[in-house]
């Protein structure tokens, strides 16, 4: 097996248990999410795979139903910020260099732009909900993918083979569709990967600050979060979606490395 | 009237600075000008004038008339983006200089020659595919090459690819700017008498820019010499290499010899 064969098939296990887990929630969970039967910090047993929050909800239940609002928030954001981007993204590369340079100020404006502060603003104007969380998260992504999809749309605008192609009588929206889009997708689909991951750790940490999804919605910050003041008595209620998260993060990494050489049509020869 | 007329044209940048001044000359259809000049002397920029191609900011004035037999004349200086696209492969198409850049990497070659192909003849289907392998034969590649990408070839092998993708558009104007430039010698022979075969079969004009006046001299009838933007001397080949008037023709036509001379002193 080839090197980037090992990452994407890593990456794609990890990314899949998350999702697998993610799904089984939705048909199955230990017990109800707010289920307090288990008694206050239960011990790690049979009955409580990983015991019990200082409410005495169970915590596997609640790692179950982070893994969905983890993969909601990764995907969410990844849709806005790679959609709002991808757009941004190009307008910029084609544009006149007036409409460019402003174009890049408002970028680079909003790169600098605190995420926390931009997710507190939009949870300030909408309420703190998962969907403001997501909604801030690909805000704040979207300036990092236009950045990005604006400097490889005038490096792919600058190459003979666009001349090449103009020269038959291929239209602008055509160039895009045939040359610019499959030229710049594989470094593109490997930020968004990358970005999945970012997300979902950024996600983490609003909800660590009480700015994410609103309980019983338990997401993985939330659950470090509440589980901080007993990590002497319960580890594992630290433990487990520090874990979680690390699984879907390195697994998000791998994806995207593995796509970074399978795009590589040289790399795919030599292999 | 001719095919191409170019009256007056002057390519400027933004601050105003001409880069082609005042550049004159006409080809008739099936016609041959080899347009020769140092490099900076404006012949590309004069064949992406022609096309309407030129880089952001560089304006054109003057006049670049298109009239394709059975055609209506059309004046590109100026022109919307929409008309432009129609002269585009179906009445002039170019071919440049950096094989290994002019095709997409991501793409097959024979998805590249059909994508023109379906343009410019508005082909689908299997007759798409039978034009494009035809243009493939045209230019004697294998067949097998349509399923290739282009790093999976040679550089004279893209380079017949480009000419094919050119070609197989039944332009009235071929312009070709520098194709044998970045190939080595024997393949710079081969694709030189690939084009003039391709031209004389299908009564072409050719617009064929170069700095080698030896290059020119073997596949154009009339030269047309550029130097900083400006026509210094143009006439036959004959008359230009017999006589040349302008140092600048003296100094390219001197080159053109030394290295002659260097050849045939190193020949055994």
């Amino acid at each position: 097996m080839t090197r980037h064969r090992r990452s994407l098939v890593a990456g794609t296990a990890l990314v899949g248990l998350t999702c697998a887990v993610a799904l089984l929630s939705l048909l199955w969970t230990p017990y109800p999410v707010s289920d307090t039967s288990g008694g206050r910090l239960a011990p790690v047993s049979a009955a409580h795979l990983l015991g019990t929050d200082r409410l005495g909800r169970d915590l596997a239940t609640q790692l179950m139903v982070g893994a969905r609002i983890a993969l909601q928030t990764g995907l969410g954001a990844v849709a806005i910020g790679g959609a709002l981007g991808l757009a941004a993204g190009i307008a910029a590369g084609f544009a006149q260099r007036w409409l460019d340079d402003g174009l890049a100020a408002v970028l680079d404006i909003v790169i600098a732009f605190p995420t926390l502060l931009l997710a507190m603003l939009v949870v300030a104007a909408r309420g703190a909900s998962l969907g403001s969380a997501i909604l801030a998260l690909g805000l704040a992504m979207s300036a990092v993918v236009a950045r990005l999809t604006r400097i490889l749309v005038k490096r792919v605008l600058a190459q003979d083979f666009v001349t090449a192609s103009r020269v038959s009588g291929t239209s602008w929206p055509r160039v895009v569709a045939e040359h610019v889009l499959p030229n710049i997708w594989p470094t593109l689909a490997v930020n968004l990967a990358l970005q999945f991951g970012l997300a979902v750790l950024a996600e983490a940490s609003l909800s660590y600050l009480g700015l994410g999804a609103p309980p019983p919605n338990q997401s993985w910050g939330r659950m470090l979060q509440e589980a901080q003041s007993t990590v002497l008595v319960a580890p594992a209620g630290l433990v487990a979606p520090g874990l979680a998260l690390l699984v879907l993060v390195v697994g998000a990494n791998f994806v995207a490395d593995g796509l970074r050489e399978a795009a590589d049509p040289l790399a795919r020869r030599s292999s | 009237m001719s095919l191409l007329t170019v009256d007056r044209l002057t390519v400027a940048t933004p601050g105003g600075r001409p880069l082609v001044s005042d550049l004159s000359f006409e080809l008739p259809a099936g016609g041959r000008l080899g347009v020769i000049g140092e490099s900076g002397s404006g012949k590309s920029l004069t064949a992406l004038a022609v096309l309407g191609l030129l880089p952001d900011g560089l304006r054109a004035s003057g006049s670049i008339r298109l009239h394709p037999s059975g055609g209506a004349p059309a004046q590109v200086v100026g022109a919307p983006e929409r008309e432009l696209r129609r002269l585009r492969g179906r009445v002039a198409t170019a071919v440049f200089q950096e094989p290994s850049t002019a095709l997409d990497p991501l793409m097959r070659i024979g998805n590249q020659i059909g994508a023109a192909v379906r343009r410019t003849r508005g082909l689908r289907g299997t007759a798409l595919r039978a034009a494009t392998l035809s243009a493939l034969a045209d230019v004697g590649l294998d067949r097998r090459i349509a399923r290739a990408y282009p790093h999976e070839v040679s550089g004279g092998q893209r380079q017949r690819a480009a000419i094919a993708a050119a070609v197989a558009c039944r332009p009235a104007l071929l312009i070709a700017d520098e194709p044998t430039t970045a190939l080595d010698v024997t393949v710079q022979a081969e694709v030189l008498a690939l084009l003039d075969r391709l031209v004389a079969d299908r009564g072409m004009a050719l617009l064929f820019i170069s700095h080698d006046l030896a290059v020119v001299s073997r596949i154009a009838e009339r030269v047309l010499v550029l130097a900083q933007g400006s026509a210094v001397e143009s006439g036959t080949v004959a008359d230009v290499v017999t006589a040349p008037r302008h140092p600048v023709t003296r100094a390219l036509l001197e080159s053109a010899r030394q290295l002659d001379a260097a050849l045939e002193v190193s020949r055994p």
